[in-house]
């Protein structure tokens, strides 16, 4: 076996103008490849064909690939890595969402955007003349690595008569399976896929496996032998993906009562030199960026815009939590411009059922938001603990606040996805009368396996020791589907519920199982049809509920066949010493369908909310021309098991038709609340609103001067 | 890390009880022969920097990451890693609390993560839940959140106290 290594862009734009193999290093000993060596088409195939595999003449962004290396021994890659001399003619390059949309370099297509989305709701021209108070915010969300604790990897074969083979840390099979049929000009059955155990992903591991099973497999093609790339540490946090950074702007208009008229909000993300998945992130902050609140009437203006960075990507909330922590910060806003509580102006504008939400989707499940807010409120203590800090923060340097976050999230792909998707299920049951569920959708520590085989157990009525998965494998199964949008237990799980009775009811139909059947007589029917027909497979295929209607031009209608819903609550303390926050407690309360594994829900909630800890007060990407300065470990700051506070979490369980056993998916809604929660809570602690997040100390160092300083220069005489 | 190319020596050690002796670059990082000369793969790369603690395995009952030990420095050691725990009279506590109470997701810093608790309940049988918090923060866990480790520590270390 090779091992690989990529040799990257050192510039953020440019045109490559010569290449140098530097003579300190035996060129002869390495395998090289390079743009000219790409069989196929030179793109990762996912949405747009827009992003070369390896630079072919020109680069758009740091750690761009542009050759890639193999060696039998991988301590000799480094230096020759280092032995290559780039030369460029240097571009002028964009770095920020104001740079692009400025417009002074056109870096993407005709206009640096990459998708944009328009939702209009009622009229809302109309409602400023209405209006009591028009509440604006401005609100920025920074990067976040996924930090994944395993790093990207991947092992690929190529034989002529087989094709291409990998293996690696994946999330989705299928997706890598496209890529490198269009890279390669390879039929199907000549790719196959393979996850191996994957050590973490959180989206992270989405699109990106594509470009490493592609350098892999190029590598491996022209060397002739399995060729293994394992990124190092620094390798996967400067050159892979991370969340988008955003900016929100609200205009709301509001009466007296604090009731929410109209408004305009304008949500605009940065996603990086190339398309990727932006559309689709972008997509979902759109429809959730007028949060779980009542709407009249609403503009919603989104885009997703092309700067000079390594593209940005899919990460566990999607686009949701950068929209909802400006929504979530604005109404805080609008409560302190109307003199009411927070809480109350919520509790005056949640979306309750028969309402629509901004698509005009119209609310079926009898949700109680106002209950929900006061059941999380009531476990949070909160009322009597805001009295008790409003009192000790006059006397002490460490000022103690607690802040909320009420939030929906979307289960499932947005609007038309799941049709498009037309995922498929497989149950078969085996020659030793078990039963294996047959999946495309992989576990990377969210519990696919385990809830998947408990639900066919379920459906079945076996023992969950009855039912294993396959490995994912695309030669092996069907394709159910990425395994991303909280949609794996809800979508997927449905439809193993409904392929694993399928298996049953052949069992019934060829008279080899009655009715009311004990695992065992399942058993010997399993084995009994298997020795005499054979195969014992059953396949279930989506499809889309009655009465689910989504318009893709006008973005109107059911956005999502379920919501979950939650109010989160953080207590924080701040000191003004050293201006670092911690918090002290969190409730994190909410509404999931039902809960099909309690331990592993609780762990889907508590890691997200770990996760939204980070995002508000630690996880900061210091940027240096395009390029991640702090792509370590020591420098970029995730919360260790000292940094956590007590976080005691709560399931209400309304049900869910659409999904398995009623349940909603919730491997992303945790991300969504903490971090406005938490920032919300520093600003009651401190009396000071903060914007964006991360919160480090400086940062809030930084905005408590200008604060000061503007409080000074704006009342001379000491009023207000 | 460089490692130099000229001078391999030979080193000998004990690993999981056993002896061994390798012929290796003084340099070379202690986890890289565990896994790849001893085929010892359940200790983990995080990070390379001795800041996840995935690498960690006990020199002579000392947790310490792999990544930054240098072969150079191991001669006569005992090294315990994850694959020598299976004879630690704590571990089937310890694996069985990680499986009940939630303790694992991805499994990537479990390997790490139970050296960790062993050496912690080592030294302190009955922590209380800050001292576990402490004990464990050398290892970073991207998927749990820790509370439903730091849970499963505390009643392995129940178990282990009852039995």
């Amino acid at each position: 076996m090779l091992y690989g290594a990529t040799v990257r862009s050192r510039i953020p734009r440019g045109r490559i103008k010569k290449i140098t193999f530097g003579p300190a290093v035996d060129w002869r000993e390495y395998v090289v490849v390079s743009a000219q060596d790409i069989p196929g088409k030179n793109y990762i195939a996912l949405i747009e064909d827009d992003q070369p595999c390896l630079a072919d003449g020109a680069v758009n962004h740091p750690e761009e690939p542009i050759l890639l290396l193999a060696h039998p021994d991988r301590h000799a890659l480094p230096k020759a890595v280092a032995a290559i001399e780039i030369e460029y003619e240097a571009l002028p390059a964009i770095f920020s969402i104001d740079e692009s949309e400025r417009k002074d370099q056109i870096i993407w297509r005709e206009d640096n955007i990459f998708k944009s989305f328009l939702i209009e709701k009622g009229d809302v021209d109309g409602v400023w003349a209405k209006a009591d108070y028009i509440v604006e915010g401005e609100y920025f969300t920074g990067a976040q690595e996924q930090l994944y604790i395993e790093t990207n990897g991947m092992i690929a074969a190529f034989e002529e008569h087989k094709g291409i083979t990998v293996w690696g840390s994946l999330q989705c099979p299928y997706y890598v399976h496209k890529a490198l049929m269009a890279l390669f000009g390879l039929t199907e059955d000549k790719v196959r896929v393979v996850q191996t155990e994957t050590g973490g992903a959180f989206g992270g591991k989405e699109e990106y496996p594509s470009m490493i099973a592609a350098h892999a497999s190029l590598l491996a093609m022209k060397s002739g032998r399995p060729v293994k790339m394992i990124y190092g540490r620094a390798e996967d946090m400067a050159a892979t993906t991370k969340r988008h950074p955003s900016r929100t702007r609200h205009r709301t208009a509001v009466s007296k009562q604090g009731k929410i008229l109209g408004g305009e909000i304008e949500f605009v993300i940065d996603g990086g030199a190339y398309a990727t998945l932006s559309s689709v992130v972008l997509s979902r902050g759109t429809i959730h960026a007028g949060g779980p609140y009542y709407w009249p009437s609403v503009r919603i203006r989104t885009k997703a815009v092309a700067t000079n960075v390594p593209p940005h990507g899919a990460f566990r909330g999607f686009g949701a939590p950068q929209a909802l922590f400006a929504m979530e910060r604005h109404i805080e806003k609008i409560a302190r411009t109307v003199n009411l509580t927070s809480d109350e102006v919520r509790r005056r504008n949640f979306l309750r059922p028969g309402q629509t939400t901004t698509t005009e989707q119209v609310i079926k499940e009898p949700i109680d938001l106002v209950k929900l807010l006061d059941r999380g409120l009531e476990l949070a203590d909160y009322q009597a603990k805001r009295k008790r800090f409003a009192r000790q923060n006059l006397s002490s340097a460490r000022k103690s606040g607690l802040g909320i976050g009420a939030f929906l999230h979307g289960a499932g792909f947005t609007g038309s996805g799941e049709r498009y998707l037309s995922s498929v299920v497989g149950v078969e049951g085996a020659a030793d009368g078990g039963v294996t569920v047959l999946v495309s959708s992989t576990e990377f520590g969210q519990g696919t396996n385990t809830v998947l085989c408990q639900i066919a157990a379920q459906a079945l009525g076996l023992p969950y020791d009855d039912v294993t998965i396959a490995q994912p494998d695309t030669s092996e199964v069907p394709n159910s589907g990425p395994t991303v949008a909280s949609r794996t237990a809800m979508v997927v799980g449905n439809l193993v519920a409904s392929a694993a009775l399928g298996v049953k009811q052949t069992l019934i139909a060829t008279g080899k199982l009655h009715q009311n059947y004990t695992a065992g007589e399942f058993r010997a029917a399993c084995r009994e049809f298997v020795a005499t027909r054979g195969k014992l497979q059953s396949l279930a295929r989506y499809e889309s509920p009655e009465g689910i209607f989504w318009d893709d031009q006008k973005y109107r209608g059911e956005a999502y066949a379920a919501f979950a819903w939650a109010v989160y609550v953080a207590e924080v303390t701040a000191d003004l010493s050293t201006y670092s926050v911690t918090v002290n407690d969190f409730v994190a309360l909410q509404e999931v369908g039902r809960v099909i594994n309690p331990v592993l829900a609780r762990g889907q909630i508590i890691g997200g909310v770990a996760q939204g800890i980070g995002f508000a007060l630690y996880e900061k990407v210091e940027w240096r021309d395009g390029r991640m300065a702090n792509s370590q470990m020591t420098n970029y700051i995730i919360p260790t098991s000292a940094d956590m506070p007590t976080i005691r979490v709560f399931f209400e369980e309304l049900g869910n038709q659409h999904g398995a056993f009623g349940a909603k998916g919730i491997g992303e809604l945790p991300m969504d609340g903490p971090a406005p929660a938490i920032v919300n809570a520093i600003e009651d602690a401190l009396g000071v609103p903060f914007d964006s997040a991360p919160l480090l100390p400086e940062e809030i160092l930084s905005v408590m001067t200008s604060h000061a300083a503007n409080a000074e220069s704006e009342s001379p005489a000491g009023v207000r | 890390m460089t490692t130099s190319r000229s001078a391999k020596c030979e080193i000998s050690f004990s690993v999981n009880g056993e002896r061994k002796s390798v012929r290796v670059y003084p340099m070379e990082r202690l986890l890289d022969v565990l896994r790849e000369e001893l085929n010892l793969t359940g200790t983990k790369e995080g990070c390379g920097e001795g800041e996840c603690g995935a690498c960690s395995v006990l020199i002579d009952g000392v947790l310490v990451d792999s990544c930054l030990i240098p072969m150079g420095q191991l001669a006569a050691a005992n090294i315990t890693t994850i694959e020598g725990m299976a004879s630690n009279s704590r571990f089937a506590r310890l694996r069985d609390a990680f499986l009940e109470c939630g303790g694992a997701q991805c499994g990537i810093c479990t390997p790490g993560m139970i050296l960790a608790a062993a050496h912690l309940l080592e030294r302190n049988p009955a922590p209380s839940f800050d001292e576990i918090r402490e004990g464990l923060s050398g290892n970073l866990c991207r998927c749990t959140g820790y509370i439903q480790i730091i849970e499963a520590v505390a009643e392995a270390a129940r178990r282990i106290g009852a039995k």
